[in-house]
């Protein structure tokens, strides 16, 4: 109860936004120079104790970086971005010479993850989830550890992977996105930092949700999270992330790649929560969200479902997919992308059929008020090889006011007579007489807003795990706050 | 419990009520009846505050407040029900969530801790059986296919979880065949009781066969032309509006 209290103080003195997880931790900090340079990727990868080969493979990242243009497809108003004026390393010093345990960790930072509601400490532990909190550039604990190493299941930082599981980690880092798949994915993979390692060995059902909790601390800090899942034949996982930041007056990026491996009868389900500060009602500061994030179906009859709520960031540019190799094999995209004010979203995914009867599955909710922009942008690829496959897509909008919009931007290609598409698209506005009838039973404008939008996004929402899902719903009627005048 | 006087109501400078008058005491049911355009929903509208409309003239006194000046929601949850004449389809909602959602949040209006779980499942279930509304109705979105005569039971449903203390039925009839009129007719009349007030708006006397009003007034052209007892309803299937406005 103390911290929530003290959560609310620290937030109150913030200032004129709702954003609740605005707060910052006062830490000393290993922080190198400004600036992007093959020194700062060294003093990255000695910092992180790493093989050559990972600093090696970093470096040659780097090269492929420099060459690459800037990506331009999304409907965004990207401000040029300068990466010499960025720092690309920050730990707390006191998380320099790893703790061993909890009980080394600064208490500060106990704390900060206690007030986000991330308890660490054993006896607190969240039931069922297993949490990597990573701070910053560093993860901090993973908890749970013990009791899935029982059953084989590695869950650890990618950083820790390097080292103890070189083979797994050289075989599947950069299989499903190539370091020179456009720039930003070039940039992560120089600059990665932290982020989680996941390899669920054969015919394992892992019992509890593993979970990484991001946190950005420190100012003018980018963080480039790595994340490498890997889903061994017959098993199956369920991972969700959650991001929050402090709030600042500058943009700060997040430029993350996630892979995911799921190999025969393999499945991955992967929840995202994502809210990142996404800067206050003028558009001052935020976060620019450059997120890769790809899943490769390798194995025959196997599944990736990503799910995502996203309601934070100034910018989002995302697009979540799945590569459907294996013959039979499943890829889902669920999404609910939330723009108020001034925040903008170019969200949404492409599934790449290359097996036989391989399907995939579409849902996106984009809602979309104040001055906000809201994009949806897919690709549904079908290649001549992929015989039978099926692809449903459905793309609804909802707009509150009249200064936001809302795009859907689908392309199809199929190179193959016997697959079936279909494509639902939707928009509508906020419908003033739903809302006089919710506040004729007694629900204020704001509540009523709240409870219409999530009816909208729950064929979505439905798809979290259940933990989440009322949090969800929470966050997804706050981030809507005041979009009703 | 509801006065008012002299009310003039426009919409986008189209006068609708033109001096209307109305006083309804605790425990009583008035029936308006009125032809198409008479300014019937309107009043129904303006009672529960839907904004688009313009106050020109006059005063609505609710329970000894100003009720010009509370908001829709607070108008709700200081007990003014509207039983809608085309109930909200809201998608993805559950319809006993909703019910949930509106009685806590009256509650949380008067000051009340969350009802919970457990009674709301037993003031549902037994207000439904009454209504013979099967409770696996319950668990589908609000209002969505749903068939004109469920979306009517379904906002008795409401009117009786809530139990308003000023309920307004906007002609509840329509779209309802026989048997559906008589169970939400019965549901209404349970209701009935020295504390609570209605007004029931309906074009025919049908309704009134089934819900017996203390008193039944007829609008024409935005005014109360004529005021009587049940027996004005008789007279009113007889003689039609017209000749009953004429006379007037």
């Amino acid at each position: 109860m103390a911290a929530t209290e003290q959560t609310i103080k620290q937030i109150n003195t913030l200032g004129d936004t709702d954003y609740k997880y605005g707060f910052s931790t006062e830490l000393d900090e290993i922080r190198p120079p400004k600036g992007l340079n093959e020194d700062i990727i060294k003093f990255i990868s000695t910092q992180k104790d790493e093989p050559e080969w990972m600093l090696d493979w970093r470096l040659n990242a780097f090269k492929v970086f420099n060459k690459l243009p800037k990506p331009e497809w999304a409907k965004l108003n990207i401000p040029e971005i300068d990466y010499q004026d960025c720092y690309y390393y920050s730990i707390p010093k006191s998380l320099k010479d790893k703790p061993k345990s909890l009980d080394e960790i600064d208490p500060e930072i106990i704390k900060t993850y206690e007030k986000l509601g991330i308890p660490l400490k054993e006896q607190k532990m969240l039931s069922g989830i297993a949490v990597d909190a990573v701070f910053d550039s560093v993860s901090v604990a993973t908890t749970y550890k013990k009791q899935l190493s029982d059953l084989g299941i590695v869950f650890c930082s990618i950083s820790e992977a390097v080292k103890t599981h070189p083979d797994l980690v050289k075989k599947y880092l950069g299989s499903v996105i190539p370091v020179s798949d456009h720039s930003f994915a070039a940039l992560n993979s120089a600059v990665f930092t932290d982020g989680s390692f996941i390899y669920i060995p054969k015919g394992v059902r892992c019992p509890v949700e593993l979970s990484t909790y991001f946190r950005i601390n420190a100012m003018n800090t980018g963080q480039f999270e790595r994340t490498l899942i890997i889903a061994d034949k017959d098993s199956y996982v369920s991972y969700l992330e959650g991001c929050t930041a402090p709030m600042r007056d500058e943009n700060q990026l997040h430029a993350a790649n996630v892979e995911l491996v799921a190999l025969d009868n393999a499945e991955i389900k992967y929840s995202t929560v994502q809210n990142w500060y996404p800067g206050d009602k003028e558009g001052k500061g935020g976060i620019y969200n450059f997120v890769t994030k790809r899943g490769a179906c390798r194995g025959k009859n196997s599944k990736i479902s990503w799910t995502q709520v996203e309601t934070g960031s100034a910018i989002t540019w995302k697009y979540p997919s799945c590569i459907l190799q294996g013959d039979n094999s499943k890829g889902e995209f669920y999404s609910v992308a939330i723009t108020n004010n001034m925040q903008q979203a170019d969200t949404g995914t492409k599934m790449i059929h290359i097996g036989k009867n391989t399907s995939s599955k579409i849902i996106s909710k984009g809602i979309s008020a104040g001055k906000a922009n809201n994009t949806y942008r897919g690709l549904v690829n079908i290649l001549s090889k992929a015989k039978n496959a099926r692809n449903f897509t459905q793309c609804d909008s909802l707009l509150i006011g009249n200064k936001c919009g809302a795009h859907t931007v689908p392309y199809i290609e199929s190179s193959n007579s016997d697959s079936m598409v279909e494509h639902e698209a939707t928009t509508s506005k906020i419908n003033e007489d739903q809302l006089f009838y919710c506040q004729q039973r007694g629900l204020n404008s704001e509540d009523a807003v709240g409870l219409i939008v999530n009816g909208f996004c729950k064929e979505v929402l439905q798809h979290l795990p259940m933990e989440f899902a009322v949090e969800a719903q929470k966050l997804v009627a706050i981030s809507l706050e005041g979009s009703v005048g | 419990m509801l006065e008012i006087k002299n009310l003039h109501v426009s919409i986008e400078e189209k006068k609708i009520i033109k001096g209307l008058n109305l006083s309804i005491n605790k425990g009583e049911v008035h029936a308006l009846m009125g032809p198409n355009g008479s300014g019937k929903s309107t009043l129904s509208y303006v009672l529960s505050g839907k904004d688009k409309y313009e106050i020109n003239d006059g005063t609505i006194e609710y329970n000894e407040k100003n009720l010009l000046e509370l908001d829709v929601d607070d108008r709700a949850n200081e007990g003014l029900f509207l039983a809608f004449q085309y109930p909200m389809e809201i998608p993805g909602v559950q319809t006993s969530f909703f019910l949930k959602t509106a009685i806590n949040s009256k509650r949380k209006y008067l000051g009340q801790s969350e009802m919970d779980a457990l009674e709301f499942a037993k003031l549902m279930k037994s207000k439904a059986e009454e209504l013979n509304i099967n409770t696996e109705m319950l668990k589908r979105d609000l209002n969505v296919n749903y068939s004109g005569g469920e979306k009517k039971k379904q906002e008795i449903l409401q009117m009786s979880m809530l139990s308003p203390k000023m309920a307004i039925l906007d002609e509840t009839d329509s779209g309802l065949d026989i048997d559906a009129l008589r169970i939400v007719s019965e549901g209404v009349n349970k209701l009935r009781s020295k504390e609570k007030s209605f007004l029931v708006i309906t074009h025919y006397q049908r309704l009134l066969n089934y819900i017996k009003p203390d008193f039944v007034h007829i609008i024409a052209d935005g005014r109360i032309v004529k005021s009587g007892d049940y027996s004005l309803a008789l007279e009113l299937e007889e003689k039609g509006y017209e000749e009953i406005s004429k006379s007037a």
